[in-house]
């Protein structure tokens, strides 16, 4: 690769220059305005800071982090042979005196169910369950999702052809058949079985994804400039090709787990995920939907819970499209952006003034 | 084509076979099917359970019970195809049969309305890009999207049923109905009518007041409990029709085509003229003679369109038929709402909004009238279909929006606007049938995903459709029902799969399949 392929994109660039001088002109500036600020900065940094400065993501990462930090710090941590009590006096299997029918009160801000158990208790463990298996789904689709798409994307052919198919039988089976078959063996194991079991099923998306990146990926000049400097294909992968993907591959997961706590909850409202006396969001609202039109809080808080992490997780994931998009053109700050939009009006102006016929 | 057609048909023949057999071993594992029998007071249990392991063949090893219940498939080369039989005995065909029925009737409904609605909500989006409309719009998707959908359903059962039923028992519009229906209405009317902010602002008078009027109407007839005027109905008919003729003729021709809007309304005169008839006839109509008439309807609409003539028959002919049909439409509708008031009262005693099951029983020996039966299918359609409507309109919103933005940026609109086009023949003729295509293959995904059934919302209003029968299959490990849920499930994805790709390619001439 001594020799560099003729420039083409001069003539191009000659060509619409002839065309619409005034237009380039304004994008130049444009694009000027937006360089400077992003001048010096690595890539990361860059969709960091697009990502800093989307609202909507914003206040959704704040929110979601208060509502993990409230489920793990009131119940406390009861898993693995450890146990940390939390701050709330109640424990989700604690039986309690019954007031007024289990109303709301002070005591039990959230109210109690027909057994007496406190409904904070029950939501934030069913919090902390719901959670657990959107991270710990997260995480296994992500890397059973990349492996499969990279290997299959990189190395073509058979290896290809047998992922793919692979890929396709266990996407042909609706996903809420393979999770309620799975949860209804495994359900009874705990959560953390749960949650791998669902992870194992929920990866196909991801690794077609991946696959259609690195296919592109990897005609590309860094790649061949890689392979002629000796890199072994395992590094060409990992190094080279990935962090070109990892957008495609962050915005999918994030998405994929806020479908994930859906997908829980709804097996596990069907009675096929997490089994009693365990509990988590779905299974809490499976068991008391007869109850709802007398004793609507039972109903009301663990769906209140469902929809906000649902909710925020969704957010965060168009945040993050909209931070690693690379045709996004808006310009980071207030000021740059305020000054882009001066460019185009001036250029605007002057385009106009030049087709008035004289 | 043909080639590409049976490659994909075998390659969709192999995955299935080898997904099948991963169902059967997980679903085998699921649990044990001896587990009800086991724990069973029966004095003849040792029998009974040596009884179910002959008749399931469980005393075979999964991986190969696997190939006794192919078998019975591949049987169907030689006539004696079955499914093997359920748990309890009887074939698996007529479950898989009856619950393929019940699913059918349950999804057809809602995937029309969701198409419907949600082409119009993306067109008028993308139309008002970043405006107030579009953001609360998008918000509302984005909650939609996130609302877990069995919370939907049971908000619905117990809010909208439960409601509107305790609404007919004693007719009373409270005030708050007065003033927020009316300005929510406005309010979305002016979104979506964009332009100067006086024109939004009349638009939001004009929309407002319609509304309070017919708040008031509804509230002062109770039109819920009686939504009928006897003969007087025919003037309500005259106004929705002409109404509808005029909205369908600004949208497909525009008002100056004065061929096309005659042809609408004359239409809608004829439908007028043939409303008595029709309703002295109506009570001997079944479902099939019905049809007859719709077609009858079109053929009319067409007809009224070629009398009219002039240079672009065809404009008005198309326009003819849409109005006539659906004023027939409308006068259909009425003649339900005309049994409304028989089929509340002497059938359903006052509660008509059914939140279970899929139809009330034994009604067969209550009466034989169409109008009856059809109504007692919409009242029990009408919260599952609202339910799986909602999350289904929330995503196609956004795709047609975004196929809309995409499409009204290109470069061909800015040919046709250059050439002078109207912002009506630009949006209609041009953009919207083009970002159309993109839709059907999302639909045709969604409908074979669908046709396993609605688990989750048949689970809630007790619908015994397909996604019964799965739970009920694997609540009981009964794995020959379960395969059977899974032969129509995975079928019917391969099928819509491919026919979405063949559907892509027959609409987008620049895919060409590769053969």
């Amino acid at each position: 690769m001594s020799q560099l392929p003729p420039i083409e994109p001069d003539l191009n660039e000659a060509a619409a220059g002839a065309a619409a001088p005034s237009t380039v002109a304004a994008t130049d500036q444009q694009s000027n305005f937006e360089l400077k600020e992003v001048e010096g900065l690595s890539q990361g940094r860059i969709v960091w800071r697009r990502f800093l400065r989307h609202r909507g993501a914003m206040i959704s990462a704040v929110i979601l982090l208060l509502v993990v930090l409230m489920a793990f710090t009131s119940e406390g941590i009861d898993a693995a042979g450890i146990t940390i009590h939390g701050w709330w006096p109640y424990t989700y299997t604690q039986l309690t005196t019954l007031h007024g029918g289990g109303a709301p009160t002070w005591q039990h801000p959230f109210g109690e169910d027909s057994l007496g158990r406190d409904m904070f208790a029950i939501v934030m463990r069913g919090c902390q369950q719901s959670l657990t298996i959107v991270f710990v789904v997260g995480i296994i689709s992500v890397v059973i999702g990349v492996i499969i798409g990279a290997a299959s994307g990189f190395f073509r052919g058979w290896i290809d052809t047998i992922l793919m198919r692979f890929t396709d039988i266990v996407l042909i089976i609706p996903l809420i058949v393979l999770t309620a078959t799975l949860g209804r063996r495994y359900g009874a194991h705990g959560p953390l079985i749960l949650a791998v079991v669902l992870g194992l099923a929920s990866w196909t998306a991801l690794a077609r994804l991946v696959r259609g990146d690195f296919l592109s990926l990897r005609e590309r000049e860094f790649v061949d400039a890689a392979r002629v400097a000796g890199a072994s294909p395992w590094r060409i992968m990992m190094v080279h090709i990935l962090p070109n993907a990892i957008g495609v591959i962050i915005v999918n997961t994030t998405l994929l787990m806020s479908a994930t706590i859906l997908t829980e909850s709804a097996v596990s409202f069907l009675g096929f995920g997490v089994q009693a006396p365990d509990v988590s969001l779905g299974s809490v609202i499976g068991e008391y939907q007869a109850a709802f039109a007398t004793r609507p809080w039972l109903f009301f808080w663990p769906a209140a819970f469902i929809v906000i992490i649902s909710l925020t997780i969704n957010f965060i994931g168009d945040g993050l499209r909209d931070a690693f998009d690379p045709r996004q053109k808006r310009a980071l700050n207030k000021a740059a952006r305020k000054a882009a939009a001066a460019a185009r009006e001036k250029a605007r102006a002057e385009s106009a003034a030049s087709t008035q016929p004289a | 084509m043909l080639t590409f057609l049976s490659r994909r048909l075998l390659a969709s023949i192999i995955v299935l076979l080898l997904a099948s057999y991963l169902v059967y071993i997980l679903s085998a594992n699921a649990g044990d099917p001896l587990e009800a029998l086991r724990t069973s007071t029966a004095k003849n249990k040792e029998e009974l359970i040596e009884q179910r392991i002959q008749q399931l063949g469980l005393n075979v090893p999964t991986p190969l019970r696997y190939f006794l219940w192919l078998g019975g498939i591949l049987k169907v080369f030689v006539g004696h195809f079955t499914l093997g039989q359920t748990i309890s005995g009887t074939p698996v065909t007529t479950a898989v049969g009856n619950a393929a029925i019940v699913t059918l009737q349950l999804i057809i409904a809602s995937v029309v309305l969701a198409i419907i609605f949600g082409v119009l909500i993306g067109i008028t989006t993308a139309l008002r890009q970043y405006s107030g409309y579009d953001y609360t719009v998008t918000f509302l998707a984005f909650l939609f999207f996130s609302l877990p959908s069995f919370f939907i359903a049971v908000v619905l059962k117990a809010y909208l049923g439960i409601t509107f039923n305790n609404y007919l028992a004693d007719p009373h519009v409270a005030w708050w109905a007065y003033v927020f229906i009316p300005l929510i209405i406005g309010g979305a009317a002016a979104g979506v009518s964009g332009g100067t902010r006086r024109f939004r602002f009349v638009t939001f008078v004009i929309a407002t007041i319609a509304t309070l009027a017919v708040v008031v109407f509804i509230a002062a007839t109770n039109w819920f409990v009686t939504p009928t005027l006897g003969a007087a109905d025919i003037v309500i008919v005259a106004i929705v029709s002409v109404a509808l003729a005029l909205l369908v003729t600004v949208l497909t021709t525009g008002l100056r085509n004065r061929k096309a809007l005659y042809t609408g309304l004359t239409a809608v005169a004829v439908g007028l003229v043939a409303y008595f008839p029709f309703i002295q006839i109506s009570g001997q109509l079944q479902l099939w003679s019905l049809s007859l008439l719709g077609l009858l309807t079109i053929a009319v609409g067409l007809l009224i369109g070629y009398l009219y003539g002039g240079h672009d028959r065809g404009q008005s002919m198309r326009n003819g038929a849409i109005i006539a049909f659906i004023t027939g439409l409308v006068i259909v509708i009425n003649r339900f709402m005309q049994s409304w008031n028989v089929y509340v009262n002497e059938v359903v005693s006052g509660r008509p909004i059914a939140t279970v099951g899929s139809g009330t029983p034994d009604l067969n020996s209550m009466t034989s009238s169409f109008w009856i039966h059809g109504l007692d299918t919409y009242t029990h359609l009408l919260l599952p279909t609202i339910s799986l409507c909602l999350i289904s309109i929330a995503g196609y919103s956004r795709y047609m929006r975004s196929n809309l933005l995409d499409v009204m940026n290109s470069d061909y609109i800015r040919t046709a606007r250059a050439k002078g086009l109207n912002q009506r023949t630009v949006v209609m003729r041009h953009a919207f049938r083009n970002s159309l295509i993109p839709l059907t293959t999302i639909v045709a995904f969604d409908l074979g995903a669908l046709l396993g059934g609605a688990v989750i919302t048949e689970n809630v209003f007790a619908w015994s459709g397909m996604g019964k029968l799965f739970t009920d299959a694997l609540h009981n490990v009964d794995v020959n029902s379960l395969m059977g849920y899974f032969v129509v499930a995975g079928v019917a994805v391969v099928v819509f799969n491919l026919l979405a790709d063949v559907a892509y390619s027959a609409l987008d001439p620049r895919i060409r399949i590769a053969a």
